[in-house]
């Protein structure tokens, strides 16, 4: 096979012929990576992936949601948690996001030669706690040892399994217009967290990653009986991408009032600083979810009364008009697309 | 850390948009210089809330979009060699030259290292005294006295192993180059509001009164930039063309002389080529020959690179106001922020940028005029 071959629409990917940081961003060059590589590639073999955080296998009867992530995050600890909580609860929270009750988690590391056993055991030791937090088991794993780069060099994938009932139908395709559009809490305090941390910034401020399991939420919100047309938690891209990705997997618009969104003061003054839009920045234990109008009383009292939504609130609703594409009101009155970004955000110059 | 957010407040906007409106008597088109500016003013849809009487035109002020090709061709050129770690400000990574971007060059291999402080460069030289760092250093004025530091410590303190590529414009020029214009639509101009915090507000007499414009140094919240728009349009009407400080907050007339003093001991102006807008006299700054020693281009004889723009790119008409970015052939199309083909599509500060994330439609890519409410 030449290497064109293996390319069945290299036009967006050829911009890039190596990979860059970009592909792994949650951003545009990653959705490409996918759509023009990895499923053509993969082929047959691919035929039933989907863009849902969770793949949903029907096993006679029962249905069994099944995610695997990679974790790749520096500084590995950092202000509300470190790469051992992400490693539970971002695989918790796919599998929460099909309405799934997560049962039991894979865990595999990749180290790099050299690293203190001292540090293996600190983020071990967080997965555990995180683990029980999320009800999950750490049921079985891997580890390999790679020469040494970074210095710091601790990766970890996950992979968890979990159990869906049978009336609960959530995905990115059953947006609809007229649905509302709901946020669990405040946006941007993980991104901005580890910047922090990463860069040396000193933002006179004690702003913690928001990091946490949704599954219990989840739970609190499918009791309720509600619709739950699609939940999504907002993690690399931020409330953007999630959005975005929502809005073009589903084919409809999506409208948002930008004052009604969630945003501390501590994310508002860095992004402010740094250049960089809230709507961008990532979180690891925030969601949105998209329900009927007919729902919103009760899934909003329920998140009220559940810990894991800190500041539940619609922000805005499904639309028929600008399909695929997701518009805000600014707190001016004018409207602006909101995209999700090509790559990593950059801080500007000035 | 708080931020004060009072001049982003809704129902004070109002009171000043309402005051535009009522004060003009006809269509003026007002040019913001600054990156900045454009990008909140798109961000926040401040054109949108100023209603028929008002233009704004985006001006040529985003650092990064205005670095020449050929600048980005020779930054890619040393970052490829391998005793180079070249650090840059962030939003240069993603700027195409005529073979890649320096993240591209990262992903080949190359030290690549985003910084956000100058000095972080020559901390950098110091602690890695093998490697040849070589600091990226762009912008306008507002950059250049850090920028300026960064080499006059390097030079007090003997690191050998630290140059810079220097790319620095300047604001004055530029108007002047756009007011000059046969073609110009500019009737007034907001001035950048940091430049002008360093280097104050005279320059821009001269400027106001040869070609009879306004010239208000304006800031970058959406208030500041609608008390710009007010201030420039009182003055339109009444028929003046004066400079007038509505950043009075930040600005002084004489600006930071100990800044300047720094830039002057390091810099010396130059003529440089801008990106959409070809080659300006005396738009640039570039290092005295005191500080030769520490001018990248030199060691690492890049010099000689020289590149032609693409001729499709229609910058300098936008640049200049007599296109919109949205009525350029290739907008959306051929050219796109991942494609960008000339300046003002390169940065989310640049006009056609701007206009691309938070206009564009999403069935043809070409401008979308959305509604001001739901």
């Amino acid at each position: 096979m030449t290497s064109e071959a293996r390319w069945s629409c290299p036009l967006p990917l050829r911009d890039h012929p190596i990979v860059t940081h970009g592909h792994g961003g949650g951003g545009q060059l990653g959705a490409d990576l996918v759509e023009h590589l990895f499923l053509p590639a993969f082929g047959a073999a691919g035929a039933d992936a989907r863009p849902t955080d969770s793949a949903v296998i029907d096993l006679g009867g029962r249905r069994l949601a099944f995610t695997t992530d990679s974790y790749v995050v520096r500084p590995l600890f950092f202000p509300g948690g470190s790469i051992g909580e992400l490693a539970v609860y971002g695989t918790v929270n796919d599998l929460a996001m099909v309405g799934a009750t997560p049962i039991a988690l894979s865990s595999a590391f990749v180290l790099e030669e050299g690293v203190e056993l001292e540090l293996v055991q600190r983020v071990a030791a967080a997965m555990g706690r995180a683990a029980a937090a999320a009800g999950v088991n750490l049921v079985t794993g891997d580890t390999k040892v790679i020469d040494a780069a970074s210095g710091v060099g601790i990766y970890i994938t996950t992979a968890g399994v979990g159990l869906v009932d049978d009336d609960v139908r959530i995905d990115p395709a059953r947006a609809r217009p007229g649905d509302a559009v709901i946020v669990s809490g405040p946006i941007g305090c993980h991104g901005i967290a580890v910047m922090s941390v990463r860069e040396g910034f000193d933002f006179d401020t004690e702003l913690r990653s928001d990091c946490a399991p949704l599954a219990d939420l989840v739970a609190a919100m499918v009791a309720t009986g509600a619709d739950l047309h699609v939940l999504r938690d907002l993690t690399r891209g931020g409330l953007a991408a999630a959005l975005c990705e929502i809005a073009s997997t589903a084919g409809v618009g999506i409208h948002f009032e930008e004052a009604s969104v969630p945003i501390p003061e501590a994310v508002a003054s860095a992004c402010a600083v740094l250049g960089l839009d809230p709507v961008h920045v990532a979180n690891e234990g925030t969601l949105v979810a998209i329900v009927d109008p007919g729902d919103v009383d009760r899934v909003l009292g329920a998140m009220h009364a559940h810990p894991g939504a800190p500041q539940p609130v619609v922000i805005g609703e499904v639309t028929s008009t600008h399909p695929g594409t997701v518009v805000s009101r600014t707190a001016f009155g004018a409207t602006r697309i909101v995209d999700r970004l090509d790559g990593e955000q950059l801080p500007r110059i000035c | 850390m708080k931020r004060f957010d009072g001049f982003a407040d809704p129902a004070l906007a109002r009171g000043l948009i309402d005051e535009i409106h009522a004060v003009a008597t006809r269509r003026w088109s007002i040019m913001e210089v600054c990156g900045g500016q454009t990008h909140s003013i798109i961000r926040n849809g401040i054109d949108q809330l100023l209603g028929a009487h008002i233009t704004l035109i985006h001006g040529p002020g985003c650092p990064v979009c205005v670095t020449s090709l050929e600048v980005i061709d020779r930054a890619l050129a040393i970052a490829r060699r391998p005793e180079v770690t070249l650090c840059s400000f962030g939003d240069m990574l993603r700027v195409p030259g005529s073979d890649g971007d320096l993240l591209g060059v990262r992903a080949e291999g190359g030290d690549v290292r985003v910084v956000y402080s100058p000095l972080d460069a020559l901390a950098i030289a110091e602690s890695e005294p093998d490697r040849q760092v070589v600091f990226f250093a762009v912008g306008f004025e507002t950059t250049a006295p850090a920028n300026a530091m960064l080499v006059h410590r390097a030079h007090d303190r003997g690191v050998a192993n630290l140059t810079v590529l220097v790319g620095h414009v300047l604001v004055p020029p530029a108007i002047e180059a756009i007011a000059a214009a046969d073609d110009t639509d500019v009737d007034a101009f907001l001035a950048a509001g940091h430049v002008c915090t360093v280097m104050g507000t005279r320059q821009y007499e001269p400027l106001a009164a040869r070609f009879g414009v306004p010239i208000i140094v304006t800031g970058f919240e959406p208030l500041d930039i609608l008390d710009g728009i007010r201030r420039a349009v009182v003055q339109l009407e009444a028929g003046r063309a004066e400079v007038d400080n509505a950043y009075a907050r930040a600005v002084r007339v004489e600006g930071n002389p100990t800044a300047q003093d720094m830039i002057e001991q390091v810099f010396e102006v130059v003529d440089r080529r801008w990106r959409g807008m070809g080659v300006l006299a005396a738009s640039g700054w570039g290092l005295r020959d005191t500080y030769r020693a520490f001018d990248a281009e030199v060691r690492f004889g890049v010099s000689a690179i020289e590149v032609e723009e693409p001729s499709i790119c229609q910058a300098g008409a936008v640049l200049k106001g007599t296109i919109k970015p949205d009525q350029c052939e290739a907008f959306g199309d051929s050219c796109t922020p991942r494609h960008p083909l000339g300046a003002p599509m390169v940065s989310a500060e640049g006009a056609c940028a701007a206009y691309h994330r938070y206009r564009r439609s999403p069935a043809n890519g070409s401008a979308v005029e959305l509604g001001r409410s739901r």
